[in-house]
């Protein structure tokens, strides 16, 4: 199968992003481009933790990979508006 | 375990696109030059590529020997990423425009005769 060939170097260039997410969150230099980053890091490794699932050919991480989807994007919400209010439960 | 030739070829087709996207995003939020800038590669190109792969896991789970029925629940992840990503650009535009205000452009001059007053 093709799929099953190429899951490999998709995993790999997944890591890939994530490693350049994580270059742009230790850089900086902002703080609004280190959200970015976490925001960016998040949702690259749900894709990340679906293609695993589709290589072990099990549905277990689909639940990891929605808690993250849930949690990253609270986590951002809560970031920027810590930063715009400089309170997050007003 | 075999698939059918085209759907092994529309899976592949997808994941090539999904995988390229997001590391074509990723790359743009390390190399451009400001925040601005930056916002574009991610938001954009990321939702983008997480979508492809979710379909793809969507019709490999669905059409792989020994499942039973259709798998729809990657789906509640596209719905939610694809509802919450230009949220949380919004968020993150506001909150860049708060620490450096300068950034914000002039706003654009008053076209046409003044109103009489």
């Amino acid at each position: 199968m093709i799929v099953t060939t190429l899951l490999p170097f998709a995993i790999a260039a997944f890591t890939l992003a994530l490693l350049l997410n994580a270059y742009r969150l230790l850089r900086g230099p902002g703080l609004a481009d280190r959200i970015l980053a976490l925001d960016t890091l998040y949702i690259n490794s749900l894709a990340l933790l679906i293609l695993v699932g589709i290589h072990f050919r099990t549905a277990v991480y689909f639940e990891a990979a929605l808690v993250i989807a849930l949690l990253g994007f609270v986590g951002t919400v809560a970031l920027s508006k810590f930063v715009v209010r400089g309170d997050i439960v007003e | 375990m075999q698939l059918p030739l085209l759907l092994d070829l529309l899976l592949a087709a997808l994941l090539v696109i999904g995988t390229a996207f997001a590391l074509i995003g990723s790359w743009g939020l390390a190399k451009l030059a400001d925040f601005f800038k930056r916002l574009h590669g991610p938001t954009k190109a990321s939702t983008l590529g997480v979508g492809c792969v979710l379909i793809a896991s969507m019709l490999f789970f669905t059409f792989a020997p020994g499942a039973n029925g259709a798998s729809l629940h990657e789906l509640l992840i596209t719905l939610f990423v694809f509802l919450t990503a230009p949220i949380s650009a919004h968020l993150l535009v506001k909150a860049a425009l708060v620490l450096d205000p300068g950034a914000r452009p002039a706003p654009p001059r008053q076209q046409g005769r003044q109103k009489s007053a």
